[in-house]
């Protein structure tokens, strides 16, 4: 049977061997050829010598998200070569480093033994750096295999290594080619085929479009400090900062990025900019969020605008920092103790992370208080295609703040009055000239005066004006997503879960006959249109990649009518949720 | 009838322009004294108010900023951390002068890290340590700075080896140290006007007795003790950068530093051998005095050149709250040309 643009490929590698980069190539490649692709890594906490695996996955049908049934199994690592070899379904390919001796240890399987250092020997005659072109041969030998045009497979090495390595490389990637045309056979298995392309595509991870959403929202000052995976975020800022937010005659540089000492100092360098004036970040990850929830409740009560990124990974504590999740949805919701809600986003796509990012600042100003990003792993780290970036037309939302001419018409300023009804104040910033503005921001109890109140109908109106503010966010919040397939029972989901949910619903509906309504929320406070679904279905499975079901607690917080309707579907192994697991837990439900 | 005038400063305001609300803390506390210098010395400096930025953490200290410069902006934050929110503001807005006021257990224990940090970067700001012993708000702790064999008022002794903000700021490269004591108004005044010009982080570490948990027979943070022990290193004397006929001198020999605002201090050594402007020398004084029992009050150390933040960061002159959409926001070329290198 023919796989034409149909099937999976891991690599196990070890990591700091340059794996990624040859990984990427293949990637590369065949996303040239037209292909959907989409890759994931499976890398270890560590800097070299532990196992990685790199999960290539070819659809014509575009279903991006991860499948465990390999086809195409490439073995290098010695030490996880029996297990690779073992979770092969009958009837898959394997190419293998020659010394592990793999072949004819499964009669259902055809696997090919590779002289790898062989062939990395004669084409390399360095011997420093053989270890790290060696991964490359690899790549030879499956363009080779795989049917991919040896030109685009050039053509991804010349975009992704540059300079004295391209040489060593490409000579590394010959070697495998010619090696495989003179001694493997055509299989008529897996191929890859030329596929039109339609539109304009690219290939990206979520921690890029989200800095580059930054960019283009004006950010001026980020605090931040380095944990896996959100560092990308600010690697990429940085990089992106340099020609587009420096002046080129004075070299000086219009955003401040300054790694904090932890943290809590993060969070308080995003509360004083914002407090100031300036549109400020960070970007983070759970152990850091843990950190910045004492000032997100400053934030929140004081009022200061700032944007928090979560690249969630699996947690509690430490948990797998190279590994997925979505299991910050609570803390991100209400981080902080005391009563609060937060603004929330969750992207979906490149696009999303990319616009959600240039919109959180907007939120941040328009409604006084943090917004986060809540991204995760598998998002930030993973390269995804993506259509081109839409061009975020129009000003920034600087939100309502009085300068010196609006503070000379206003006749009785108080920073916390609820003037416009919506919950919304007035703020003034530091600086401002003419006398008239200042006053003590304080985290302490407060009164719409900003002075310290101990009045207890004083306290209580501040804070059911601030959840008045909050709600009042949800008709300006990216609204939920719908597809209505007239079916009667509904799928609610978020983020990274996306792709396993649209190919679940096929599965479903095509051997189960199980139509299903899809519901993806983008937003917290939820807007009606949630409340809406939630009522309209009979059940509706809440998928999410945590234990607990966090979104659903939010959903049964803010429908506790509807709850009784919800049904979790939950996937918290720190792999990235598969369809499979989708369909299954449905099913076993439906009984 | 005809009244004197009410002195104005170069902006033609009074001192009384420089105040701010009425004070809760006890009726004595040390923190008052620091409070007047701040106003006296914003007053004498001919401070705009709008153009400061008054940080402070969680404590009795913190509080105070609600109690001068009624006209700035002031952030009463988290405990331990206005180093942090000062380190935002800093980089937001450049041409803000930062006032933080802070307590001993606000930088010395929960905010340390951020302390050192934020010397470290040389953030411009002038950092008040009021300094105490205790910690005052939950009722007479000890804090981190209180001195071996110092007592509570109870009676409990304070076993373990006192944190010195000051030794610890020179070590850590601060370019403006200084102590002081809070019945030492003329001192601190001028102290408080020279850190105002020092360009970068000015550390102000002020003894500044708790009338009412620390201020007893047996404790070395009375002002009693403070009195008893307090050796001057030097007189002291500031000229602003503008010119005014009352500049207080001291007579005889002195010594002058320049700010690069163009303001300088005088001094007039008490202190055989003391130099300031020596890191390890004056580490050496100051640790000595301090072995002996004595508290060693003036300008510790400066050093003015060491660039701040800004310089090291090369961050645009004007602040970067006043850039326009249009420096902010890159245009949709900037956008096709990234979206381009990703095909």
């Amino acid at each position: 049977m023919t796989t034409v643009n149909e099937f999976s490929i891991e690599v196990a590698t070890v990591n700091g061997s340059g794996s990624q980069t040859a990984n990427n190539v293949l990637l590369r490649a065949i996303f040239q050829m037209g292909m959907p692709v989409s890759g994931k890594n499976f890398f270890p906490s560590n800097i070299s010598g532990m196992p990685t695996w790199f999960q290539i996955r070819v659809s014509r049908k575009g279903y991006a998200a991860r499948k465990p049934e390999i086809d195409l199994m490439v073995c290098l690592n010695p030490e996880t070569a029996e297990q690779d070899l073992a979770k092969l379904p009958p009837g898959a390919l394997c190419i293998y480093d020659e010394p592990l001796n793999l072949g004819g240890r499964r009669s259902d399987i055809t696997a090919f033994g590779v002289p790898f250092q062989a062939l990395v020997a004669a084409s390399c005659p360095e011997m420093k750096y053989q270890r790290l072109v060696k991964n490359m041969v690899y790549v030879g030998v499956l363009v080779r295999l795989l049917g991919i045009e040896p030109e685009e497979a050039g053509r991804a090495l010349g975009r992704l290594i540059k300079g004295k390595a391209e040489a060593m490389n490409r000579a590394a990637m010959d070697a495998g080619y010619q090696w495989a045309l003179a001694n493997l056979p055509d299989q008529g298995k897996l191929l890859v085929q030329r596929l039109p392309v339609e539109q304009e595509r690219l290939l990206i991870d979520g921690n890029t479009a989200c800095a580059l959403g930054a960019l283009f929202a004006g950010v001026t000052v980020v605090g931040w400090y380095p944990i896996t995976p959100s560092t990308g975020v600010i690697e990429s800022l940085t990089e992106y900062a340099h020609p587009y937010r420096t002046d080129p005659t004075t070299g000086a540089s219009t955003i401040a990025i300054l790694q904090m000492e932890d943290e809590l100092a993060s969070a308080g360098v995003v509360v004083g900019a914002g407090w100031a004036g300036a549109r400020a970040m960070t970007a983070t990850s759970g152990p850091g969020l843990s950190l910045m929830t004492e000032f997100i409740g400053l934030a929140y009560y004081a009022e200061c605008p700032g944007v928090f990124v979560d690249v969630q990974r699996v947690g509690p504590s430490t948990g797998l920092p190279t590994r997925s999740s979505q299991s910050d949805i609570k803390l991100c919701a209400k981080a902080s103790h005391g009563d609060t809600l937060h603004i929330n986003l969750y992207p979906a796509t490149m696009e999303e992370c990319f616009r959600f990012t240039y919109d959180a600042f907007d939120l941040a100003e328009r409604f006084q208080t943090p917004v986060f990003l809540v991204s995760d792993l598998d998002l930030g780290m993973q390269n995804w295609i993506t259509s081109p970036f839409a061009y975020p037309e129009g000003k920034l939302d600087r939100g309502k703040v009085l300068d010196e001419a609006a503070l000379k018409e206003v006749q009785a300023w108080g920073r916390y009055k609820d003037v416009d009804g919506d919950g919304i104040p007035y703020r003034t910033l530091p600086g401002t000239p003419g006398g008239k503005g200042a006053y003590l921001t304080r985290g302490s109890g407060h009164n719409a005066q900003a002075a310290y109140t101990e009045n207890p109908a004083e306290f209580a109106e501040g804070i059911l004006r601030l959840k008045r503010k909050i709600l009042g966010a949800a008709p300006h919040l990216p609204l939920p997503i719908q597809v209505d397939n007239g079916a009667k029972r509904g799928v609610l989901a978020f983020g990274s879960s996306d792709p396993a949910v649209q190919e679940a619903m096929d599965i479903l509906r095509e051997a189960h006959q199980m139509p299903l309504n899809y519901m993806r929320v983008r937003a917290l406070p939820f807007a009606e249109a949630v409340g809406d679904f939630l009522r309209s279905m009979e059940v509706v499975y809440v998928v999410e990649q945590n234990r607990d079901g966090q979104m659903a607690a939010l959903l049964m917080e803010f429908f506790p009518q509807e709850a009784p309707r919800l049904r979790s579907v939950l996937h918290f192994d720190s792999t990235p949720i598969t369809a499979q697991t989708i369909v299954d837990q449905i099913l076993s439900q439906e009984m | 009838m005809s009244t004197s005038p009410t002195p104005t400063n170069q902006l033609g305001l009074t001192r009384q322009d420089y105040t701010g609300g009425k004070s809760t803390l006890c009726v004595g506390c040390g923190h008052e004294g620091i409070t007047l210098q701040i106003i006296q010395a914003a007053f004498e400096l001919g401070l705009e108010s709008h153009q400061v930025a008054k940080l402070s953490g969680i404590g009795c200290s913190s509080k105070t900023p609600a109690y001068f410069l009624k006209n700035a902006w002031g952030f009463n934050s988290v405990h331990g951390r206005a180093a942090a929110v000062c380190t935002g503001v800093a980089l937001a807005n450049r041409s803000l002068k930062n006032l933080l006021v802070s307590g001993d257990g606000d930088s010395m224990s929960i905010g340390l890290n951020h302390f050192t940090h934020l010397i470290r970067r040389n953030v411009p700001v002038v950092y008040i340590i009021e300094d105490n012993g205790v910690y005052a708000l939950t009722k007479g702790q000890f804090s981190a700075t209180a001195d071996q064999g110092s007592a509570l008022r109870w009676g409990q002794v304070n076993e373990l080896q006192p944190l010195d903000p000051c030794t610890l700021a020179m070590e850590l490269g601060c370019g403006f140290v200084a102590r002081s004591f809070s019945g030492n108004p003329k001192q601190l005044n001028t102290l408080l006007k020279a850190a105002f010009a020092h360009p970068g982080t000015a550390v102000l570490d002020v003894i500044s007795p708790c009338v009412t948990w620390n201020n007893h027979e047996s404790s070395t943070r009375s002002y009693q003790s403070a009195k008893n022990r307090e050796i001057p290193l030097h007189e002291l004397g500031f000229i602003p950068a503008f010119h005014t006929p009352q500049v207080d001198i001291p007579a005889g020999e002195a010594q002058e530093v320049a700010f690069p605002d163009g303001s300088r201090i005088t001094f007039r050594t008490l202190h055989d051998d003391y130099d300031p402007s020596k890191l390890t020398e004056a580490w050496r004084l100051v640790h000595e005095s301090r072995d002996r029992g004595e508290l060693l009050t003036g300008l510790l150390y400066y050093q003015p050149g060491k660039p701040t933040i800004h310089e090291v960061m090369k961050t645009a002159p004007t602040p970067l709250t006043q850039l326009p959409q249009s420096a902010l926001k890159p245009g949709p070329e900037a956008l096709q040309e990234i979206m381009d290198e990703l095909k």
